[in-house]
């Protein structure tokens, strides 16, 4: 007697739980029962379950009987002539979808003819093992599993065509490649998931060799040449929203060019850009500080004072403008209101961005790295056809990682390219090696990939034959644009007086309790004392109730307000002591301070 | 002959130092080599002593708290013996340092005097050191309500193994459970409470009490272990008792160590105990391949034996003592602190580190110790 749980629910017991089982599948396939539905026999515990809630993982396999395939040639004929489809296969049992249950109760072959009787089932191709971006990593049967996994990472945060209709489209902080390319390269999946229609990368010129010690540590060295020619160029769009938001009271926002008295004006010349309407046009060059979307905002406190007074009520500044360290074009401005029926105004910022020292670059194989050096053209090697690489590629970089498949892809890319035609790298069902090593050579150039190559700026020819090939690279999303930062001066908090946190705020960077400890380790104490500065003040102490005093700056004279006193002392501490004092007082303690001179 | 010359060299150089120099010193010397001697050996000890102002507080934190990221492995198993692992790594230098009273894994490593040192009985030995309880000699307790006893059945070979006799045993349950009968016979002991009110309740507690009822060894050594350690033999215990242990007339007194600091200091004083964690912490740190100078950790130690008892660099061990009110609420619970300083009225002097800091003033270190002084009118 087995139990039998549906979705996990005991519902009733059968005599013989595996026949049972079995027989639900064969009804399944016949048609009788969902597709969805997946039964499984657990011998242990002699059960059977049925599954049929949402959510599962399942993959499809193509049905084994009698150590035959279900598939046959007739099938494919079919469904390459168009009479078929994927559905149709799975409605005649010939393919059907696993879940991690009934996957226990099957015998999966990865190859059909690896099949004996007791298989169950049969692999459609050793590509279902991997996703779809992972798929498109070429050759990946060649690498370690680990840079597989990060390649297709990378994949991820390539540049590229990411939507055609990108124009439209307000989409928060994205990136468009202006020339992008299909891969030379390329797998299955690049067909089957329509690539072409959105590529992410650029077909690239690759010389692996040191270059004077800027590719160190993985970074790349770029072609001045490439780039002004377009290479790893792209677009950063970015939108600034204004919304005109409603308070009580019937106090509304207003898009407009704010009026002089209003409180926080910035400056005519802030506001230069602005239309009638208060918002900015297109094409309108901008940089830091410029305002985008003028607004002001009714008073934020409104005192019974101010609403009989006769004078206007002073609107406050609340315009939209950019930020510390940005500039662009205005790329287009969108007047709509939102759910609420407010106006909405959005204005979409593009930037071009120009590969710069600090940008990232990938291959698909995991090797990503930043731009070490940008040469000139005219001091890049060359090879003895006369071909300069568009970047330089460490060869330290392969030991350890164990990308081979970055090595095959050159050579093949370089075949590719110079035979003028795509190259098939799909996992476990790619072009091999040797004969690609072949066509290279009939092509006329060595089949391992060597060529000689000359000092860009002598003339010299190498001692060694350097690796030169083609490859897909692909422009990552971090740039040094978005994320360069320094400070000298700049904001404070209004609390603390110390420096503002974060690169938006314009902040510093913290110089932390361990790095403190580092200085007095030194004994540089005059040195920590000057790093701590910040937020130093002169503060008037009494020397008679060790209380802060005053310094009344009108009369030029400093007292005690507790004891009135005018014996007073200016001392140097930091605002942060002088407001921990100030808490203490909050919190009814006394603390005093008692003066002594200091040398 | 050359004392004379050395003479100088004593006044400079501590006792122990100075002791070996002298030993070194070739007995055939000239006067003028001798002194010659003695004046390098002092520039020597000059140089290498830590100048005015050096943080050596600081440094020593350091230098042991970066290895101390590095640190893995916490546990060491002895091949063999279930449960009997080792706390090492940093959780056991965090217990050493915290100044912890029950360790994780107390243990002792017992020297033994001439012949069992040499392997013989080593085993028996071993044996009188473990702590036997009633129960680890017993095949089964059974009850007898109506009677008002307890019935254990005692595992006859296990006894001869352990060599305990009848008597040791009845002597010692006389000990465990008192106002009760106790009848040994055969491989049967029988306990049996004297009041006759004997309720189901009372015998059913009487068995539980008698359980635990301890035989012999020493108490709190529950795994023992000999091993041939440098040809001798040396018994190493899951549990610590230092002080019963010393008192065994077949250990070798001098030897004989824990690893638990507040034993050695209660049987052997706060010299020892600083030793102790010196020995300890510096252990852990060869065992993890990592390189500390050893005289770091002897300032930590000396820090925390400084008043003469083993304190832990906790809030409630020397960061309790500090002067500064400011310098110990930036160590963890700082309201407490506040709020005692304002309701004793504590006056901070500002004489250290942290305290300045906060104030933005020099710290008392390095360059900012140096001040002028100027004669006043």
């Amino acid at each position: 007697m087995a139990d039998v749980y549906l979705s996990g629910k005991f519902v009733g017991t059968v005599e013989d739980g595996e026949a049972f089982a079995n027989s639900m599948k064969e009804e399944r396939r016949r048609g009788a029962l969902s597709e969805n539905v997946n039964v499984y026999y657990a011998s242990r515990g002699d059960e059977v379950h049925i599954e049929a809630a949402k959510g599962r993982l399942r993959r499809p396999l193509v049905v084994v009987r009698d150590g035959r395939p279900m598939l046959t040639s007739e099938h494919v004929e079919r469904l390459g002539r168009n009479e078929l489809k994927w559905s149709d296969l799975v409605k005649q049992g010939v393919v059907e979808y696993l879940d991690a249950g009934e996957e226990e109760n099957a015998l999966v072959a990865f190859f059909e003819e690896e099949l004996t009787p007791q298989h169950t089932h049969l692999e459609l191709t050793p590509l279902t093992m991997f996703g779809l971006v992972t798929s498109l990593v070429p050759y990946a049967n060649f690498n370690s599993a680990q840079k597989v996994n990060t390649g297709s990472k990378n994949q991820k945060q390539a540049i590229g065509f990411y939507a055609s209709n990108y124009f439209i489209r307000m989409d928060m902080d994205v990136n468009l490649l202006h020339n992008p390319q299909m891969p030379v390269v390329k797998s299955i999946m690049h067909d089957i998931s329509e690539y072409a229609k959105h590529p992410a990368g650029q077909n690239l010129v690759v010389a692996v060799m040191s270059y004077k010690g800027y590719n160190m540590e993985d970074a790349i060295i770029i072609n001045r040449g490439s780039i002004d020619r377009g290479m790893g160029r792209g677009s950063y769009y970015r939108p600034m929203i204004a919304e005109e938001l409603r308070y009580s009271g019937g106090l509304v926002d207003e898009v407009c060019i704010p009026a002089k008295d209003v409180k926080g004006y910035k400056s005519e010349k802030d506001y230069k850009f602005l239309e009638e309407d208060g918002i900015i046009y297109p094409e309108a060059q901008v940089r830091e500080g410029d305002v985008v979307i003028g607004k002001t905002s009714p008073p934020r406190f409104l005192s019974s004072m101010e609403q009989y007074s006769l004078s206007a009520e002073t609107r406050r500044e609340s315009s939209v403008s950019m930020k510390h360290g940005e500039e662009g074009i205005i790329d287009f401005v969108l007047i709509t209101e939102n759910s609420e029926g407010n106006k909405l105004v959005q204005v979409k910022i593009r930037d071009q961005r120009i590969p710069e020292v600090g940008d990232k670059f990938s291959s698909r194989h995991g090797q990503k790295g930043v731009v070490g050096l940008i040469v000139q053209e005219s001091d890049m090697p060359f090879t003895a056809s006369g071909i300069r690489p568009d970047l330089i590629f460490s060869p330290h970089s392969i030991p350890t990682r164990m990308t081979m498949a970055h090595l095959i892809e050159l050579i093949a890319g370089k075949t590719g390219a110079l035979a003028g035609r795509p190259v098939d790298g799909t996992v476990f069902d790619s072009e091999p090696e040797e004969r690609i090593r072949k066509e290279l050579l009939s092509l006329g150039f060595r089949d391992n990939g060597l060529e000689t190559v000359y000092n860009g700026e002598t003339g010299e020819q190498f001692q060694v034959a350097i690796f030169v090939g083609d490859m897909y690279y692909l422009r990552l999303k971090h740039m040094v644009a978005n994320k360069i930062h320094s400070r000298a001066r700049g904001p404070i908090q209004l609390l603390t007086r110390q420096p503002t946190e974060g690169r938006a705020k314009e902040g510093g960077l913290r110089l932390g309790e361990m790095e403190k400890d580092t200085f007095v380790a030194h004994g540089a104490s005059m040195l920590l004392k000057e790093r701590f500065d910040s937020d130093r003040t002169i503060v008037p102490v009494c020397e008679q109730c060790g209380m802060v005093a005053i310094y009344d700056e009108y009369k030029r004279r400093s007292y005690c307000q507790v004891c009135g006193e005018s014996n007073i002392s200016f001392i140097e501490v930091s605002y942060a002591f002088k407001l921990i004092l100030d808490e203490f007082k909050s919190l009814m303690l006394y603390p005093q301070l008692k003066l002594k001179t200091k040398y | 002959m050359s004392a004379n010359a050395l003479k100088d060299l004593k006044a400079v150089l501590p006792k122990a130092v100075y002791e070996m120099v002298a030993e070194a010193l070739p007995e055939k010397i000239s006067e003028a080599r001798a002194k010659e001697f003695a004046q390098k050996v002092a520039a020597e000890y000059k140089e290498m002593s830590v100048e005015p102002g050096e943080s050596v507080g600081l440094v020593a934190a350091e230098s042991i708290g970066e290895p101390g990221t590095q640190m893995t492995l916490d546990t060491f198993h002895f091949a063999g013996v279930s449960e009997m692992n080792v706390t090492m790594g940093l959780p056991r230098i965090i217990e050493i340092l915290d100044g912890r009273k029950n360790l994780t894994t107390p243990m002792m490593e017992i020297y033994l005097k001439k012949p069992h040192s040499e392997g013989e009985d080593i085993k028996k030995v071993a044996l009188l050191v473990k702590e036997t309880k009633l129960k680890d000699i017993a095949l089964e307790f059974s009850i007898n309500v109506a009677e008002g006893k307890v019935e254990v059945q005692l595992d006859g070979s296990k006894m001869r193994e352990l060599g305990i006799t009848d008597t040791v045993l009845e002597k010692a349950l006389k000990f465990a459970a008192k106002g009760v009968g106790v009848d040994i016979k055969g491989d049967t002991a029988v306990l049996k409470l004297k009041s006759k009110e004997g309720g189901v309740s009372d015998v059913f507690r009487l068995k539980e009490k008698v359980k635990d009822a301890f035989v012999r060894g020493i108490r709190g050594v529950s795994q023992v272990l000999p091993v041939r350690k440098n040809n001798e033999y040396v018994i190493l215990t899951f549990g610590s008792n230092l002080k019963k242990v010393l008192q065994l007339p077949f250990v070798d007194e001098t030897r004989t160590t824990t690893n638990d600091v507040f034993e050695i200091e209660d049987t052997l004083g706060v010299e020892a105990a600083r030793q102790a964690i010196i020995d300890e912490v510096f252990k852990v740190i060869e065992t993890q391949g990592l390189n500390v100078d050893i005289r770091h950790l002897m300032l930590v130690a000396d820090v925390m034996c400084a008043d003469g008892k083993v304190k832990g660099i906790t809030r409630y061990g020397v960061v309790r003592d500090k002067a500064s009110v400011l310098a110990r609420a930036s160590f963890e619970t700082p309201i407490k602190h506040i709020i005692n300083a304002s309701l004793y009225g504590d006056i901070d002097k500002l004489t250290s580190v942290v305290e300045n800091v906060m104030l933005n003033q020099p710290v008392p270190v390095g360059t900012g110790l140096p001040k002028l002084i100027s004669k006043s009118k």
